[in-house]
């Protein structure tokens, strides 16, 4: 020890000089850094109310709880995230797993409320200071901690596929459908938005632990067509998928077609179909063998009645077999399906045309209950000149050929006239007869076209050419050709159903020459045999139904599908079936109940 | 039962001369404390019980030690533990991997980061991730800045102890400016949950480097401060020197790791001796001492810091541009394959490690967390105090860098 160490110290003093370390709140402020995490910020119009964040919290700090003043949208819970800052470690796990993006932290360091029961609050929702800070912690694309891509499905090249009419998807192989499997949140945004509410997250969960058996079953819980589904389903449920906002939804078609694949030859056995089922008192009358019908048909013999279903065709399945294409939809696939129906005791009459071999009310006086569902089968004429030329084909009865196995020559340039998924089967299907140029006309642009995107991007890689814009006025015949008068038209305002009116532009007209006209702009309801029970129809000519109970006027006759909902898909008409079932046991049963205490 | 490298090292130790005279020990340092333990006549009036702890600064947390004191000096001290009691380790079999990310930091409140990057490493592990490289750069960088923060604030707490207290306050001061940057990278000043499975949450912000570098100026000055109030005082340098010895000899029955083993001359440093991320890349040495004294492990903790701030300088200098996080699968049904792992790294008190094990699930099975504090401030302090005045109580326990939060995770 030394004198230096004594005197060294002093230089501690030297530090008195300098400026202070701290700030002089409140003449200064210090703002947080860009990134602070603090409280919470929500934008509750971005919020879809899926309840990752809640999934996530580690302390459970997180509620979903309703809110009421919100406009709930498609594909919105309606909740909205409560966070409880006596729990909260302002982690940012709930920011960083956010789909949609909504979820972020505010950097403001300092808030003093003598009300402890202001520390839990609805970000976004309850005014604070700090609600529409836009600095503080967001998550960017890197930190997020979901996967926005899609796992590819193999399908056959469009080289291929445009000469065949075999199927053009192949299918997830395991690996596959357990990696997309895993990319669900589980946030069952997607039930509500099925029309038959299949329980979604619950088999793609049974997909990703390899419980296929169970995954059947939860299938078949709500869906007897689940297989056909699988294929051809508009897929509501991946167009409100939470992951679809920042990226690619879930292939939940796809897994839902897995799960049907790798169990079809032990579908009955895993079900317990061909085993005795309960029986009830009662039949039931179903018109009409597709989607609706049969649906109904399933789960109606599965309550213990007695069902017998009065089918047109000489084949069940409706517009599933006679409106999708075999490259979407194999004949097989759909056969396997419906046998499974048929396995549980369903009484099938083919070749009976209700309302002409016999006729409706008969058929009331023979069931206690009937259900129909015809669909719509007839396909819309446009009201222009020369539509009855030879060589102008209606797309539904041109689909209904190639169902039936014929394979007519359409020659080499084929115009199809239409916008919806119709028209795109009949495109596709065009392609696929060896014609060499396929067209596309449509009145409105590409974005207000009712068909799946998807379709119309394969039948883009397929060589379709796309006229938006464009509608036919005049078909004449010159030699082998038809020569077709069109005209270009713009967009108005927005009509009834909320799409734009074309309107004609004058003086646009220009004639394009084809082999063959398609007309696929539409469906209608023959709704004819309904005056023979009294059964009431629209002007439109769907039958009118209590919306709740899809009942019509006349007790014990319900009715559902497209001959109820006007040209629909397929999995709106399964659950109008489903719905009818269950209508139709309660009705059978308090009828039941209502002799016994008559008598 | 003692490895080659470490006999050896205290075999040459032993032959080197004694710059301090040590403690006596008498007692052989494999054998249990417990069998050791003596029985005091408290009736006799000749000794006194205190409680030092769990509200004393010199404690350096909450834990509290059980003195008996014979006049001023204690003849034996019982560690108490349990004030702070969180059971991290528990709570993690109960949360999914991802989960488990925000919780571990609180087992070091100085330090957080070294145990944020053991849980992602060990997880990596056993899931078999790749980091990319830049992420493995600011890993480093991260905890280095955080060694440097918790030094800076230990070394004011060991001036404290002694009654310097203005190192004390700029000590927490320049810890302060470091959390600055730490709230500019990460988003908190604390708790940063920064170092996540697969790399690191978000790249630098704008400016961060030269920010950084500002703040090891600054570090940089302070250590030179300190260095002419601190280690030039004779106040300290009356009191630190020759307080609690570590005899080489303990280092391995102890456990005892980090600079208070490498101030006794025992070079055990896990970031040379099994290097991670990329400290086999860096420019450095390990640091060694001789006297193992409290004055001696002080200095080399002034020495470590300003070791941190020569790597932070290289790192900044030399990290690659880059992704800075590797995609993971989804971490809410993120199943790690069955499996078991130790991983361990250099805290600022010494190696840390987790040994996990996993079975598969979504849950780990079992995370143990290995801290240096547990051996430090549990078994070596209830040896140490023995034999030293009360007033040196104070000053012994940080110089072992001790952290009641590490032992009771």
């Amino acid at each position: 020890m030394s004198l230096k160490d004594i005197l060294s110290p002093f230089y501690a003093w030297k530090r008195t000089l300098e400026k202070p370390y701290t700030i002089k709140k409140p003449i200064e402020e210090r703002e947080g850094a860009d990134r602070y995490r603090g409280f919470h910020v929500n934008d509750i119009e971005k919020c879809i109310g899926c309840g990752t964040c809640e999934e996530i919290c580690q302390n459970e700090a997180i509620d979903m709880v309703p809110v009421d003043f919100i406009h709930t949208k498609k594909g919105d819970s309606g909740l909205r995230p409560q966070i409880d800052y006596g729990r909260c470690c302002w982690c940012a796990l709930c920011v960083d797993v956010c789909p949609t993006g909504s979820l972020g932290m505010s950097n403001d360091y300092i808030w003093v409320t003598p009300d402890p029961e202001e520390w839990v609050f609805k970000p976004g929702v309850d005014e604070k200071e700090w609600k529409d800070d836009d600095k503080g912690y967001r998550r960017t694309d890197e930190a997020w901690l979901l996967d926005p891509k899609l796992t590819p499905m193999p399908v056959m090249e469009p080289e291929v596929r445009k000469n065949t009419f075999d199927e053009m998807a192949y299918g997830y192989e395991v690996i596959m459908a357990t990696e997309e499997a895993s990319r669900c949140l589980e946030c069952g945004i997607c039930i509500d938005a099925c029309p038959t509410h299949m329980d979604i997250p619950e088999y793609i969960k049974a997909i990703r632990e390899n419980r296929l058996e169970d995954g059947l079953k939860i299938l078949y819980d709500t869906n007897p067509f689940s297989e056909s589904c699988g294929r051809v389903c508009t897929a509501h449920c991946q167009d409100v998928c939470a992951l679809g906002h920042n990226g690619d939804p879930i292939a939940i078609r796809w897994l839902k077609r897995y799960i049907t694949d790798q169990t079809a030859d032990r579908r009955n056995e895993i079900l317990g179909i061909g085993k005795p089922l309960p029986e009830k008192d009662g039949t039931v009358g179903i018109i009409g063998g597709g989607p609706a019908g049969l649906t109904a048909a399933f789960y109606l013999r599965n309550y213990g009645y007695k069902v017998t279903v009065y089918e047109q065709h000489d084949k069940l399945g409706g517009m599933l077999r006679y409106g999708i294409p075999q490259y979407r939809l194999p004949k097989e696939i759909l056969d396997r399906e419906i046998q499974t129906i048929l396995d549980t005791g369903v009484e099938v009459q083919y070749n009976v045309k209700v309302g002409k071999d016999i006729s409706l009310r008969e058929l009331k006086d023979k069931h206690d209950a009937l259900f129909i569902s015809v669909g719509a089968q007839i396909g819309t004429q446009m009201p222009i000149e020369g539509i009855d030329t030879p060589g102008v084909l209606v797309g539904l009865e041109f689909l209904d050929q190639i169902a039936e196995g014929k394979r007519p020559n359409l020659g080499e340039r084929v115009m199809v006239v239409g916008g919806g998924n119709t028209a795109m089967d009949v495109c596709r299907s065009s392609v696929r007869l060896g014609a060499k140029e396929v067209f596309v006309f449509y009145r409105r642009t590409e974005a207000e076209m009712p068909a799946n995107d998807e379709e119309i991007e394969e039948a883009k890689e397929e060589g379709v050419k796309f006229e938006f814009l464009t509608a036919p006025t005049k078909i004449t015949k010159e030699g082998d050709k038809l020569k077709v008068q069109c005209i270009r038209m713009q967009l108005g305002e927005p009509d009834a159903t909320g799409r734009r009116r074309p309107i004609p532009i004058e003086g646009s007209e220009f004639t394009v020459e084809v082999d063959t006209v398609i007309m696929a702009i539409g469906q209608k309801v023959d709704s004819s045999m309904a005056e023979q029970a009294d059964v009431k129809a629209t002007r439109w000519g769907t039958f009118e139904v209590d919306p709740d109970t899809l009942q019509t006027n006349v007790h014990g006759i319900f009715a559902g599908g497209d001959c109820e909902l006007g040209p629909d898909d397929a999995i709106h008409a399964i659950a109008d079936g489903k719905k009818a079932a269950y209508f139709i046991d309660k009705y059978i049963s308090k009828q039941g109940k209502n002799h016994a205490e008559t008598k | 039962m003692k490895s080659k490298e470490l006999s050896e090292t205290i075999a040459i130790k032993n032959k080197s001369e004694e710059s301090w005279p040590a403690i006596q020990t008498d007692l052989d340092p494999w054998q249990p404390v417990w069998a050791q333990q003596k029985e005091f006549d408290l009736n006799s009036g000749k000794y006194v019980k205190i409680w030092h702890g769990p509200q004393h600064p010199g404690v350096t947390g909450n834990m509290s030690v059980e003195l008996t004191l014979e006049g001023d000096v204690i003849v034996e001290a019982k560690t108490h533990v349990g004030y702070l009691h969180r059971g991290f380790e528990k709570l993690m079999e109960r949360r999914k991997y991802i989960q488990c990310f925000p919780i571990v930091c609180r087992i070091c409140v100085p330090e957080p980061d070294t145990n944020e990057y053991l849980l992602a490493a060990g997880i990596e592990e056993l899931a078999g991730i790749e980091i990319p490289e830049r992420a493995a750069w600011i890993r480093t960088l991260v905890l280095e800045m955080v060694r440097a923060a918790s030094l800076t604030m230990g070394l004011g707490g060991q001036a404290g102890a002694f009654g310097l207290v203005p190192i004390g306050q700029w000590g927490v001061a320049h810890r302060d400016y470091i959390l600055d940057l730490f709230e500019e990278l990460t988003g908190g000043r604390v708790y940063h949950m920064y170092i996540i499975p697969g790399g690191v949450r978000q790249d630098f912000p704008e400016g961060f480097e030269e920010h950084v570098k500002f703040v090891m100026n600054k570090l940089e000055k302070l250590i030179s401060d300190i260095e002419k109030v601190m280690f030039n005082n004779a106040v300290f340098k009356a009191r630190a020197k020759g307080l609690g010895y570590i005899p080489p000899e303990w280092i391995e029955p102890y456990g005892i790791t980090g600079t208070t083993a490498r101030a006794a001359g025992v070079p055990i440093d896990v970031r040379k001796d099994n290097p991670y991320l990329i400290y086999d890349q860096l420019d450095f040495h390990k640091i060694l001492g001789s006297a193992s004294d409290v004055y001696e492990r002080t200095t080399l903790r002034k020495e470590e810091i300003l070791n941190s701030i020569r790597l932070i300088r290289q790192i900044l200098e030399r990290i690659p541009d880059g992704p800075v996080r590797a995609k993971l699968p989804n971490v809410l049904h993120w199943k790690i394959p069955a499996g078991e792992t130790y991983v361990r790294a250099e805290s600022g008190r010494g190696e840390m490690g987790y040994y996990m094990v996993s079975d598969g699930s979504e849950y780990p099975r079992r995370v143990h967390v290995r801290g240096a504090s547990y051996t430090h401030a549990m078994a070596v302090l209830e040896r140490l105090a023995v034999g030293n005045s009360i007033a040196d109580m104070a000053g012994l326990m940080p110089s072992l860098q001790t952290c009641p939060p590490e032992i009771e995770r």
